[in-house]
């Protein structure tokens, strides 16, 4: 059974970031439309846009304005139906799905708003998926997870299940997972969207601490607040990017 | 991923639908118990009947009287010289002949001191112990007689007519009557037993010419003979036609050798062995559909679980492989507990039915478990495939 899929820990070096130049993201005239009925919806309408290393942008829009569409496209779940993507300099669009998949392994980290924990995994179960799918060896994967857990203060929780854990420790544990191989981008989808008002600060803290040591981060969402606090700030209406401003200092 | 984090994956996800789990294990052993079990009573019926039909030496011809070449009975209605003593003589001077003994078969009263049985007879002539692994074990068997001369009234009786006859009294010396005719007992045969419900003690055993008179025939129903080891049997069966046609004119008899005799009971038993395995395999076929179904659901709830390796960058081969990886547990376990089930029968059958020819063969357990992975693979590949083809957008989306 080969289930390896290549990427060990020692090839740490992303060979799609070797171009330092290059911005993390460029989309040129993308398009999503999908087919509802006899209606083509444009959930993504001739999308420009340019993410630099480090950049922390928000997106917020309206329900159905794009938003999510957008994230999965930047993730490399969806598949734009016209134009150009370039991830870290290379273009994606016309890649193989194993590609794909490779990319979403080793420049990708989602966190999502219902978290998506394997129920039947640990806290440290969970957050070493990633290099258990890529194939890391035990001492390896307990390692990197170990000072993951000390730094998102779960050492704990270690061996709880994600039902033993509140929502602010399962989203910990979830960003643990996202950035596990350490990606150039981290998506994160509504990630307060179901936590109370301290545990989402304290994971927004977090976000905001991996942004600072140089992720790219971006945050889809429809909390003002939240959405106030990134540097870069997108709205998004029926597929378009309609405002695109840089705040000079993180608010609050 | 490694393979044992990849069987840690497997057992962990099994064991979260555990009920479930153990359910369609429980269909696929079952299953496999059922074609195991077929299979080895099947292969136990054959070689039951095998050793039951080797035991008076697979060094055998048989030559019968009437050619089956065309089928049906006109054969034997038209002029058939009848095989005789003579000819049975004739092939005795055959090299690499051992043996050889005329055979008539019937039915006689045998009478002593006014008690009567209805036994076997069985016209032979002294070779015959030799040449079908029969023992004396009192007196002696029927006495070499010159070739053309007459026997003597000599009865060699089997163990249970000598028995009923008897009782515990010797019989040596005496004389009984056999239809009618009086006969000296020399002899009594050791038990042999039993095959397919035929008593082979039940017998008794007087020279071939002698049963011929008593029954009134003019030919004898076969003539076996046994030949040394190593003959070549093609030259010897040249040589029995030959020299059997010089003697007849033309060739109608038949020879058979005990070979081909086993052959074709063989392959009629392997028929049997197969088909019983079929009927097995219905249940193993419904056991396999229970995977699918287990797996078909555990897919459909487990969206976001696959909509997440999707995310994290497993490639769809990956998935599929961890989903094939869960219907091959499932049925190799299945796989493993119906051969238990089918060692514990075997065990029962020893304890209280010694002779049941029940026989698991290590081939037969490897094959059941090379037949459950087959079915794992199979019965996953669709619910595999589907979760590997699983749209990551709508699968994180289902949660």
């Amino acid at each position: 059974m080969v289930l390896a899929s290549g990427l060990r820990p020692d090839s740490e070096s992303r060979p799609d970031s070797e171009s330092r130049s290059a911005p993390v993201v460029r989309l040129s005239q993308l398009n999503r439309y999908f087919q509802l009925g006899d209606q083509t919806v444009k959930a993504l309408d001739g999308v420009d846009l340019v993410i630099e290393t480090g950049d922390y942008l928000s997106v917020m829009g309206p329900s159905g304005s794009g938003k999510s569409t957008l994230l999965n496209v930047l993730g490399l779940l969806d598949r734009p139906t016209s134009g150009d993507y370039f991830l870290n300099g290379r273009l994606t669009t016309g890649l193989s799905e194993s590609e794909l998949a490779h990319h979403r392994q080793i420049a990708i980290g989602f966190v999502f708003q219902s978290y998506h924990l394997i129920p039947r995994l640990s806290a440290r179960g969970n957050m070493e998926l990633p290099l258990v799918l890529a194939g890391w060896s035990p001492a390896q994967r307990r390692q990197r997870v170990d000072e993951m857990l000390d730094r998102l203060q779960l050492s704990a929780r270690a061996d709880h299940l994600p039902r033993q854990l509140s929502g602010g420790q399962r989203q910990r544990v979830a960003i643990g997972r996202a950035v596990m191989l350490k990606p150039s981008i981290l998506l994160a989808d509504e990630p307060t969207g179901n936590l109370d008002t301290h545990s989402g600060a304290e994971v927004v803290r977090i976000l905001e601490e991996l942004n600072q040591e140089g992720i790219t981060l971006v945050v889809v969402t429809h909390d003002q607040a939240l959405g106030a606090r990134a540097a870069r700030q997108l709205r998004m209406v029926d597929g378009r990017i309609v405002m695109d401003q840089r705040v000079d200092s993180g608010a609050t | 991923m490694r393979f044992t984090d990849g069987v840690r994956w497997i057992v962990t996800a099994l064991g979260t639908g555990r009920s479930r789990s153990i359910l369609t294990v429980v269909g696929i052993a079952i299953g496999i118990a059922a074609v195991a079990l077929l299979t080895a009573i099947g292969e136990g019926v054959r070689s039951y009947v095998m050793t039951e039909f080797s035991q008076f030496g697979t060094r055998i011809i048989g030559v019968s009287p009437g050619k089956n070449v065309t089928g049906g009975i006109g054969g034997i209605l038209s002029s058939v010289r009848p095989l005789t003593v003579d000819d049975a003589d004739a092939l005795r001077r055959i090299p690499a002949v051992e043996t050889v003994i005329p055979v008539v078969q019937g039915v006689g009263e045998l009478e002593f001191e006014g008690r009567h049985r209805n036994v076997k007879v069985m016209g032979v002539n002294a070779d015959m112990p030799a040449a079908w692994n029969f023992r004396v074990a009192q007196g002696r068997f029927l006495p070499e007689v010159q070739a053309g001369a007459a026997s003597s009234p000599y009865v060699v009786l089997g163990h249970t007519a000598h028995q009923e006859l008897f009782g515990d009294r010797s019989a040596l010396g005496r004389k009984v009557r056999l239809g009618g005719r009086a006969f000296r007992v020399i002899g009594v045969i050791e038990p042999k037993g039993d095959m397919l419900g035929f008593d082979l003690d039940d017998i008794a055993y007087i020279p071939a010419d002698l049963a011929l008179q008593l029954f009134n025939r003019e030919s004898l129903m076969e003539i076996d003979l046994t030949f040394a080891a190593g003959a070549d049997m093609v030259k010897l069966q040249a040589d029995i036609r030959r020299r059997l046609i010089d003697r007849h004119g033309r060739e109608d008899f038949t020879v058979t050798t005990q070979d081909q005799m086993l052959n074709s009971l063989d392959s009629i038993l392997s028929v049997l062995t197969l088909a019983v395995a079929l009927l097995g395999s219905i249940s193993l076929l419904v056991g396999s559909v229970g995977i699918v179904t287990t797996l078909t659901t555990s897919v459909q709830e487990r969206r976001g679980e696959i909509g997440l390796l999707h995310a994290l960058g497993a490639p769809r081969q990956q998935i599929l492989i961890l989903f094939l990886g869960e219907s091959v547990a499932l049925s190799l376990c299945g796989g493993g507990i119906g051969i238990l089930i089918l060692l514990a029968c075997k065990g029962v059958a020893l304890v209280f039915y010694p002779a049941f020819p029940l026989t698991p063969q290590p081939l037969y357990i490897a094959l059941a478990l090379l037949l459950s992975v087959g079915i794992g693979l199979l019965a996953g590949a669709t619910p595999a495939y589907r979760a590997s083809i699983l749209n990551p957008v709508d699968a994180l989306r289902s949660e």
